[in-house]
C-alpha cells in the first residue's frame, strides 16, 4: 500500500449509519483537498444484515477502491465476522466494546465502547458518530473538518440532531485520545485545497442530464438508478422541466419517447429487469428515429439475482435487447467523472442521430462518491436535433448523404408527419415494398457509420507504436482497477498495455485492431460469467481476447488484475 | 362564426384500410366532424395510436400524429402532452389495445388526470389479427381463439373509468356517428382525462354484437341524470345491465397533471434560464 493513500472501511449493520459515517470522512477529505473514492455494500433489505462503506483516500489520482483494508472500524461483532480476514499486519482495527476480537499477529486494536458512549447521550444512533471521533483522534484527520461534514450532512434535518451528533463526535474523539497509539497510520497529507464537487455516479448522472438540457425525465423506482430519479426529482423543475415517476418501466420509456418526439430533451434511468421490459419500445425509438437516452445502472442479474450488488452484465442486452435489426449506441461510465460527462455525451449523441442511446453504469459506480472538478456548465458543448426550416413540403423520413432527416416538432405549421414503428417510405406512409425496406433499413444504419470516425479514440495507457505482451482491453467501472494493474506494472518495467473505450456499440473495431495487432495476447477483464465484452471482440474483430471474469457481485481490485497479467506475461 | 376548417382538412392523403361496414368508418367521421366544430388548428393536433384496427386512425387524420406500440398509447401521448401543453392530444384505439395489453395504463392515465381525449373503439374482438376474443367479449364467445366459448368474463371499461378516477366518461354508439361527435368534442373541450367509450361493430368477426344487436340495447342516458354525481353514474351503470347508455355519463373538473407539474416547477422556484451553477455549488464537499 502506498504511503500516500488510506484505505478505511467502516461495518456494522443496515441501521448503523455506517454509510453516513463513511460519507462524512469522504467529505471531512475532500475538504481537505485528497482525492477519495467510496465503495459500499448494503443489503436488499430495507433494515438490517451486513453494511459496509470503505474510504480509499490519497493525495495521488485514485482509480478504484483499492487492495485491502488499512483501517477496519467494525460497529459490531457481525462485522467483524464478516471482515476479519481481511486484516493484514501493520493495519488497524478499530471496535465497539460489545464483543473481544481475537486480533490477527501484526494488527492493532482499539477497544472504543461505541454503544455505550452513544446510550450515554440518549441518542441510540450516535454510534456511528462516536466510531468516526475515535478514526479522527486515531488516524490524525482534522476534526475541524470532521466536525464541518457533521454539521453539512445533518443540518437539514435540525439543530438538535447536528448538535447530539458533534458530542458523539467528541466523546469518541476523547476516548481514542486515551488510548496508547501503536500503529503508525494516519491521513496522507493534502496538496492544498482544490475546486471541486463531491458526488455519485447517479448524482453525475442527473448532473450531467442537467448540463445538457434535459426536459423530461420519467423513471420507474429501481436499484441501484434510483438516486438519479431522486437527484432530478429535486433539481430538473429548476431548470423548467418536468419529472414523473411512471407506473412501469415501459410506460417510462414511452413517456420518455412522447416526450422526445413533442421537442424536449428526454431520458429515463434504471437496471437490467427495467431495460429488458423496455427492449420493444427502444425498438421503436430507432424506427421512429427518436432521440431517447437510457441510462442503466447495471446489478447482478439475471432476473431479480443480487439487485444491490455490482456485476457487469447488461452489455449484451443493451446493445442487442430488441427484436429486428434494431441497435442503439452504447456508452459505458468508467466513473464518476465519466457519468457526468457521458450523460451529457448521451444526450448530445441522441439529438445528433435521432436514434437511442444506452449508457451503462453499474451499482458500484451509483453509490461510489469521488470528488471531481467543478464543472463549468458553459464549458460544454451541447447538441440540438437537426430541425426542420420550414419550407418546402415535409418529409419526416427524407433520404439524406448521412441517413440524418430533419425533424418537425408537433406545433411546427406545415410539419405534420406520423411517428410509426411500421417500416415507412420517406413521408412516414406504411411502405411494405421489398426495396424500401432495404434502403430505408441502410438509412438508420447509415446513420451510426460516421459515429465510429466522430467519436474520440479510446484512452491508452502506453503508447501506441510500442510492443507489448499484455495488452488489456476493457470497460465500465473495471476501467479504473485495470488502469491501477496496468500502471503498477508498467512501473515495474513489464510491457504493459492498456485500451479503454467508452463507446461499445458501434464498436471502434479499427483502433481495437490497431491496439491488438502492437500486443502478444489480449486480456478482457470484466464483471460477468460469460466475457460478454471479450466474445463481442471476438465476433465483431476476429481478435481472441483471454477472457477474464469474476461475477461473485464484486468489482475487481486492481491486485486481482495485476495477478493474472502475471500469469499470462 | 365561419369555421376556418372544413372537414376535408383534417383528411390525409391515406386512405382507411378497414372492412366494408366497419364501425370505425363511423367513428373517424365523428372525429374529422368534432375537430371541424371545434376548429382545430391542425399543426397542434395529435393523434397517437397503439395497435390494432382502430390504432391505424392517425394515419387517416392531417395533424402530428403517432402510432406505437400495442397498448403503450397512453403512456406515449402523457409524455407528449407534458412536453408540449398546447397541443391537443387524443389516442384512439380498440378494446384489446386499451384493456388487455395497455390495461395497465389505463388506472394512471385516468388518476393522473392526463390532459388527454381517449377515444376508445370497442368490438369486442381483436380484428386485426383475424378474430380472437377481448377481454370486452362476453362469456361464452365463439371466436377463433375461444371455439367452447369465451372462459372470461368481459371487463367493464365505463364502471373501472369512473373507479380510476377519469375526469370525463362517456359512450357513443359507431352507427350514430353524430352523437359521437358530440361526444368526442365534449372530451377535446373538457380539461383533463377523457374517455369516450364507442361501441362499434366487426362485420368480418364479430356475428354476435352486429349493427342491429347493439341499436337494440343502447339507452340514451336519461335527461334528469346528474353528470357531476359519482354515486349516480355508478347507479346508471349497474342498472343498465345487459343494455347500454349512450351519452356523457361524467364530469367533473380537476386539476391536470401539467397543472401540477406547472405548480412543481413554480414550488422549485424554476425558469428556463435557471442558473446551473447554483445546482452544483450544493456538491461542495
Amino acid at each position: 500500500m502506498p504511503e500516500h493513500e488510506l484505505i478505511i472501511r467502516i461495518a456494522g449493520d443496515g441501521g448503523d449509519g455506517v454509510i453516513s459515517a463513511g460519507d462524512i470522512i469522504a467529505r471531512a477529505c475532500a475538504r481537505l483537498g485528497l482525492e477519495i473514492f467510496t465503495f459500499k455494500t448494503f443489503p436488499a433489505e430495507a433494515r438490517g444484515g451486513y453494511a459496509m462503506h470503505q474510504l480509499r483516500t490519497g493525495s495521488g489520482r485514485i482509480h478504484s477502491h483499492g487492495d485491502g483494508v488499512n483501517v477496519l472500524c467494525a460497529l459490531n461483532e457481525q462485522a467483524w465476522e464478516t471482515d476479519k480476514n481481511t486484516l493484514a499486519p501493520g493495519s488497524v482495527l478499530i471496535h465497539d466494546a460489545t464483543f473481544s476480537p481475537e486480533v490477527p499477529a501484526g494488527a492493532h486494536a482499539y477497544t472504543v465502547p461505541m454503544t455505550y458512549l452513544a446510550r450515554q447521550l440518549n441518542f441510540r444512533q450516535a454510534k456511528n458518530m462516536v466510531a468516526v471521533g475515535a478514526l479522527s483522534h486515531l488516524l490524525a484527520i482534522p476534526a475541524h473538518a470532521l466536525e464541518d461534514a457533521i454539521a453539512a450532512t445533518f443540518d437539514t434535518l435540525s439543530e438538535d440532531i447536528v448538535h447530539t451528533n458533534l458530542e458523539a463526535f467528541r466523546k469518541g474523539m476523547a476516548h481514542a485520545q486515551r488510548l496508547e497509539k501503536t500503529d503508525t497510520l494516519h491521513l496522507p497529507e493534502s496538496t492544498g485545497e482544490k475546486d471541486v464537487i463531491m458526488l455519485s455516479g447517479d448524482e453525475a448522472a442527473g448532473l450531467g442530464a442537467l448540463i445538457a438540457g434535459l426536459g423530461f425525465y420519467a423513471a420507474y423506482p429501481i436499484t441501484p438508478a434510483s438516486d438519479i430519479a431522486h437527484y432530478l426529482a429535486r433539481h430538473l423543475p429548476k431548470t423548467g422541466g418536468t419529472v414523473i415517476q411512471a407506473e412501469d418501466e415501459i410506460a417510462s420509456i414511452s413517456q420518455v419517447v412522447g416526450a422526445s418526439w413533442a421537442g424536449k430533451k428526454a431520458m429515463t434511468a434504471t437496471s437490467g429487469p427495467g431495460l429488458a421490459l423496455m427492449g420493444e419500445m427502444l425498438g421503436f425509438a430507432f424506427m421512429s428515429e427518436t432521440p431517447v437516452v437510457v441510462v442503466n445502472v447495471q446489478r447482478g442479474g439475471p432476473s431479480t439475482g443480487l439487485p444491490t450488488k455490482h456485476e457487469q452484465s447488461d452489455l449484451f442486452v443493451a446493445i442487442h435487447g430488441s427484436h429486428g435489426d434494431a441497435p442503439r449506441i452504447v456508452l459505458a461510465a468508467a466513473d464518476v467523472g465519466d457519468c457526468l460527462h457521458l450523460t451529457v455525451e448521451a444526450l448530445n449523441l441522441a439529438e445528433t442521430y435521432q436514434c437511442p442511446v444506452i449508457l451503462l453504469s453499474d451499482s458500484s459506480l451509483a453509490f461510489c462518491k469521488q470528488a471531481i472538478p467543478r464543472p463549468d456548465p458553459a464549458a460544454f458543448d451541447v447538441k440540438e436535433r437537426r430541425r426542420w426550416h420550414g419550407k418546402g413540403k415535409y418529409q419526416r423520413y427524407a433520404l439524406t448523404a448521412d441517413g440524418i432527416s430533419p425533424v418537425a416538432d408537433p406545433g411546427t405549421p406545415d410539419g405534420f408527419h406520423i411517428a410509426t414503428g411500421l417500416e415507412h417510405d420517406e413521408t412516414g406512409k406504411p411502405s411494405y415494398v421489398p426495396e424500401n425496406h432495404e434502403h430505408m433499413s441502410a438509412k438508420r444504419f447509415t446513420k451510426l457509420k460516421s459515429l465510429c470516425r466522430h467519436f474520440p479514440p479510446p484512452e491508452m495507457d502506453g503508447d501506441a507504436t510500442e510492443q507489448a505482451g499484455v495488452g488489456i482491453i476493457c470497460w465500465g467501472s473495471t476501467i479504473g482497477a485495470a488502469r491501477e494493474a496496468v500502471v503498477r506494472l508498467r512501473a515495474e518495467g513489464m510491457h504493459i498495455k492498456g485500451l479503454y473505450p467508452r463507446l461499445l456499440w458501434p464498436l471502434q473495431t479499427e483502433q481495437l485492431k490497431t491496439f491488438a495487432s502492437t500486443c502478444d495476447r489480449i486480456l478482457v477483464p470484466e464483471v460477468n460469467h460469460q466475457g460478454q465484452l471479450a466474445r463481442l471482440i471476438r465476433a465483431e474483430t476476429g481478435i481472441d481476447p483471454v477472457s477474464f471474469t469474476i461475477c461473485g457481485g464484486m468489482p475487481f481490485t486492481p491486485g486481482q488484475i495485476t495477478e493474472r497479467i502475471r500469469e499470462l506475461a | 362564426m365561419k369555421a376556418h376548417h372544413e372537414v376535408t382538412d383534417y383528411k390525409s392523403s391515406i386512405r382507411p384500410v378497414w372492412c366494408a361496414g366497419c364501425g370505425n368508418f363511423g367513428a373517424l367521421s365523428a372525429i374529422y366532424h368534432a375537430l371541424t366544430e371545434l376548429d382545430i388548428e391542425r399543426h397542434t393536433m395529435v393523434d397517437i395510436s397503439g395497435i390494432g384496427c382502430a390504432a391505424r386512425t392517425p394515419y387517416f387524420l392531417e395533424s402530428y400524429k403517432m402510432h406505437t406500440l400495442h397498448g403503450r398509447a397512453g403512456p406515449v401521448a402523457t409524455g407528449v402532452q407534458l412536453a408540449n401543453p398546447e397541443l391537443t392530444v387524443m389516442v384512439t384505439g380498440g378494446d384489446g389495445d386499451g384493456f388487455a395489453i395497455g390495461g395497465g395504463h389505463m388506472p394512471h392515465l385516468a388518476r393522473r388526470n392526463v390532459n388527454i381525449t381517449y377515444v376508445l373503439i370497442d368490438n369486442h374482438l381483436y380484428g386485426l389479427t383475424k378474430g380472437q376474443a377481448s377481454p370486452t367479449s362476453r362469456t361464452g364467445m365463439k371466436t377463433k381463439s375461444t371455439p367452447y366459448g369465451s372462459p372470461d368474463a368481459p371487463v367493464r371499461p365505463l364502471a373501472y373509468m369512473l373507479t380510476y378516477g377519469a375526469s370525463y366518461i362517456a359512450q357513443g354508439f359507431a352507427g350514430d356517428p353524430k352523437m359521437c361527435a358530440e361526444l368526442i368534442k365534449g372530451g377535446l373541450e373538457h380539461k383533463g382525462f377523457a374517455y369516450v367509450h364507442i361501441l362499434s361493430q366487426c362485420p368480418a368477426f364479430n356475428k354476435e354484437e352486429t349493427v342491429k344487436y347493439l341499436r337494440s340495447i343502447i339507452r340514451p342516458v336519461p335527461e334528469s341524470h346528474d353528470v357531476a354525481d359519482a354515486d349516480a353514474a355508478k347507479r346508471l351503470l349497474d342498472k343498465f345491465g345487459e343494455k347500454q347508455p349512450v351519452g356523457l355519463i361524467y364530469q367533473v373538473e380537476r386539476p391536470t397533471l401539467d397543472e401540477h407539474m406547472a405548480e412543481i416547477v413554480n414550488k422549485a422556484g424554476g425558469s428556463k434560464d435557471y442558473d446551473i451553477n447554483k445546482i452544483i455549488e450544493l456538491l461542495r464537499p
